[in-house]
């Protein structure tokens, strides 16, 4: 029988226990969130880092979930899709839905959360600023040109 | 069948539930291994020696620069805002930016990917404190007496007299991450300790550039 370990995480705000029977070391934060504490908004892609899809924040950074393992992590603050309320992550999903960015959506949680990243550190980007934040994250419905209007949308939101 | 991903970089290594396989990891037949190699660390020695003289024995400097000359070494040590990466020196994927603190651009940090340590089971390599080296110390292109002046030019190599530089090739994790860097990756092939010695050699010479 395979031994258990438990992991201690803070995601969202609160602090969640992991049981696994991988080794923390290697399994990773994506596969984590969603079998085992059933957060499935963080989507999984390529498992790789080559997609983006699974970028959630920690300690407020964009980092992918599928190569971070749930060892690197622990004593950070989380954030995934399901607890972005902060002004800045409202602003860029109520530009989302007014702009109707997503096609099929597999992809803009990743999408999300890194341009949230984005407006954090730089409230009024320009669009070079935005394909560089952007670039990592492919989104195969090609909505690329809605994302930018959005991200530019949000950020003229939150100047008020 | 040809192998679009190269070395450093193996899809079939991500970390899948059991009877899992990926949406998206068919249209990604792409490198990412980016082998960032850099110190943007300013550290001052109090140590005895000087840099940048022209005397002494410039074979010295040789085996220093074939490390240096390295991919492990030289593909985050960009003369422009663009890493390399891979034992190929590509073009870092996705279009990486060094950023305005050599941390990548703000939204794609170069930490959002890579980790202080090498994600073995995704093919992602890691090592504290990722990132460019500052564009003051960037060496591409440059022939071994450009490369030799820009390392013992404290101006261009952040602060660092001689014995600040062998301190730093010898102890600093991001340094000694090309000895181990994992994923398929092409490792320094010399010793670390016989690089230390080459270096501690050349630098007790004074440091002597070739003409």
């Amino acid at each position: 029988m395979a031994t258990m370990t438990t992991t201690n995480l803070n995601i969202n705000g609160t602090d969640r226990a992991v049981e696994t029977e991988h080794d923390p070391d290697d399994l990773p934060l994506l596969w984590a969130l969603r079998d085992n504490l059933g957060m499935t908004g963080t989507k999984y892609g390529c498992g790789a880092a080559l997609c983006g899809a699974c970028t959630v924040h920690v300690d407020g950074a964009p980092v992918r979930a599928c190569v971070t393992p749930i060892s690197a992590v622990v004593g950070t603050r989380i954030t995934t899709i399901e607890g972005l309320d902060d002004p800045v992550g409202k602003a860029i999903q109520n530009a989302w839905r007014e702009l109707d960015v997503a096609q099929c959506g597999y992809c803009q949680s990743g999408q999300i959360m890194t341009a949230v990243a984005l407006l954090a550190a730089v409230p009024t980007p320009t669009d070079a600023d935005i394909d560089l934040a952007m670039d990592g994250i492919v989104c195969r419905c090609a909505t690329y040109v809605r994302i930018r209007a959005a991200i530019h949308r949000a950020a003229e939101t939150l100047k008020g | 069948m040809t192998d679009l991903n190269g070395p450093g970089h193996k899809t079939e290594r991500r970390w899948l539930p059991k009877g899992r396989t990926g949406p998206m990891a068919a249209a990604l037949g792409v490198a990412l291994a980016a082998v960032l190699f850099a110190s943007a660390v300013s550290s001052q020695s109090d140590g005895a020696l000087s840099g940048g003289t022209l005397s002494g024995d410039a074979d010295l400097f040789g085996p220093v620069a074939n490390v240096l000359e390295h991919p492990r070494c030289m593909n985050c040590h960009p003369r422009s805002d663009v890493p390399l990466q891979t034992d190929q020196r590509r073009i870092h994927q996705m279009n990486i930016q060094r950023g305005p603190a050599d941390l990548g651009a703000p939204g794609a940090p170069c930490a959002a990917c890579h980790g202080s340590a090498n994600r073995e089971f995704a093919g992602v390599p890691g090592a504290p404190h990722w990132q460019l080296a500052p564009l003051s110390m960037g060496w591409q292109g440059l022939n071994r007496t450009e490369l030799c002046r820009a390392l013992t030019d404290p101006a261009l190599n952040g602060g660092r007299d001689l014995a600040a530089l062998v301190e730093h090739m010898s102890a600093d994790p991001l340094v000694l991450w090309g000895w181990a860097p994992g994923v398929d990756l092409t490792p320094v092939p010399v010793p670390h300790s016989d690089f230390v010695d080459q270096l501690t050699a050349w630098a007790e010479a004074g440091g002597p550039c070739p003409d």
